[in-house]
């Protein structure tokens, strides 16, 4: 189970984009629009897999547009996603 | 084409921008020290020239500042220091279309500490734990990229790497891409290279000073020269064309890029000797300029007998014996690498700004290097034309003349 604050946390590390405010509400927000381009979001999937042991694959992950999307993904039930 | 430079950008261990930089430079005061980055206890190199009280996200989000290394930083903080003083923040602004808008940075061991990093990771943690910004991070090409992505600077990009010559090289390359229709370019080089892996590449060369006393590790010219201490820091400089500069309304010019060259050594086995001086006198007649009109020289200053040599020996073949003031401001910085020339060239245009040859702190040159050696004061001068060399490991040799305005 991956929460919105664990991913916040996940997102923090990999650096956060001057006035984006990751404890707003950016749940519907487009990874883009936080900053985080494909690069980090490669690196947002391997810290992920790292603490839940979900793999995204790498094209996979880009078309999780939004923290919703990553989180209903990572969180699915096995053999769902 | 006549090339001016618009804008000047520092970072460095003896100021945070050029202003600092250069009154210290003025004052003769030294940035080096034991250093303080890492337990240097173990190593033979026991000084630097470290940028104290830097910190990154100070400059930049920290977005960025994780997928890129501490030279990285220190390159786009000077070099947006560099565009603001040129009046062309934002470059938007400017009128210059974005692919008229370049970067030509030169750097001698990119992402180093990014680098380390990322292998302590792997090591330590699994290959799974280094991160996807190591693609982007360590490589040569990163300050440029990341300067370049700022600012939208979408016109012809490039990187040199040729150790010390770097900082020069960068500067002659981007006047060849003025040449060919650029307006602006970014044109400098920097230097992040005081992590523990990095030091110890360096330690294989040979030239490295192993003192642990800060007032005599690094005395070029010296009769107890006894090698180099490395610095870190940036340079940069804004080159445009002087026609394209005045029709944006710049009215503040620095100076002119009036000469480049670079040469290359034949093997030290080959019986003949290095091509310093080729490349001076390349510069010079690049330039149009006569000998007897270069009224200062910034060295090269190894720091080892043998380099200080040949130095020496090609300044008293081009200028005679005592000809020409010399300095060597490094001094009190450490030599940079990548960014050592290109600071250099950005001293010697506020040298000329301020009509005064900066000093060199306590270095009493031995008499057989014939050198007229600004020592420990700066001496006021009519600075119209300045030449200013470098010297990278393995062989490049690099001279830029420069004029006033």
């Amino acid at each position: 189970m991956l929460t919105l604050d664990d991913l916040r946390e996940i997102m923090t590390t990999c650096g956060v984009e001057d006035g984006v405010d990751l404890y707003a509400d950016i749940t519907d927000v487009p990874m883009e629009d936080l900053g985080y381009d494909s690069l980090a979001r490669l690196q947002i999937a391997a810290l992920i897999k790292d603490r839940t042991a979900v793999a995204i694959a790498d094209d996979k992950v880009l078309e999780l547009e939004t923290p919703r999307e990553l989180l209903d993904f990572v969180n699915a039930p096995v053999g769902v996603a | 084409m006549t090339v001016v430079v618009t804008g000047l950008g520092v970072v460095a261990p003896t100021g945070a921008d050029v202003e600092e930089y250069w009154a210290n430079t003025l004052r003769g005061v030294s940035g080096i020290r034991p250093i303080s980055r890492f337990d240097a206890s173990t190593y033979q190199l026991r000084l630097a020239g470290e940028v104290v009280g830097f910190t990154a996200t100070d400059h930049m989000s920290s977005r960025l500042t994780v997928q890129t290394d501490r030279w990285t930083h220190f390159g786009m903080v000077a070099a947006e220091e560099a565009l603001k003083d040129a009046a062309a923040l934002p470059l938007a602004d400017t009128g210059i279309s974005d692919y008229e808008l370049a970067v030509v940075t030169a750097s001698s061991s990119a992402g180093n500490e990014f680098g380390q990093g990322e292998l302590g990771s792997l090591w330590s943690r699994g290959p799974q734990h280094v991160t996807t910004f190591q693609s982007i991070a360590w490589f040569y090409a990163a300050t440029t990229g990341q300067i370049s992505i700022r600012h939208g600077m979408r016109g012809p990009c490039g990187v040199l790497v040729s150790e010390q010559a770097g900082g020069l090289d960068a500067v002659g390359h981007a006047r060849r891409v003025l040449r060919a229709g650029a307006r602006l370019v970014v044109a400098g080089g920097g230097e992040a290279p005081l992590s523990p892996y990095a030091v110890v590449c360096q330690q294989a060369n040979g030239l490295l000073s192993t003192g642990a006393d800060p007032a005599t590790g690094y005395l070029p010219f010296a009769a107890d020269a006894s090698g180099y201490v490395p610095g870190e820091g940036a340079g940069m400089a804004i080159l445009e064309d002087e026609e394209s500069a005045r029709s944006r309304g710049v009215s503040r010019v620095y100076g002119r890029i009036a000469g480049y060259a670079a040469t290359f050594d034949p093997r030290p086995d080959s019986g003949r000797g290095p091509t310093l001086g080729r490349a001076a006198r390349l510069a010079l007649a690049d330039a149009g300029v006569d000998v007897t009109e270069v009224d200062a020289v910034f060295a090269d200053a190894g720091g080892t007998p043998e380099l200080d040599a040949a130095e020496s020996a090609a300044l008293r073949e081009l200028f005679g014996p005592r000809g020409v003031p010399v300095t060597a401001p490094k001094v009190t910085t450490g030599r940079l690498y990548a960014g050592g020339g290109a600071l250099d060239l950005v001293t010697a245009l506020l040298a000329i700004r301020d009509q005064v040859i900066p000093p060199t702190p306590r270095v009493h040159p031995a008499a057989e290097h014939g050198l007229d050696l600004v020592g420990e004061q700066p001496r006021p001068a009519r600075l119209r034309t300045v030449l200013v060399l470098a010297r990278g490991f393995g062989g490049f040799n690099s001279a830029v003349v420069v004029t006033a305005p």
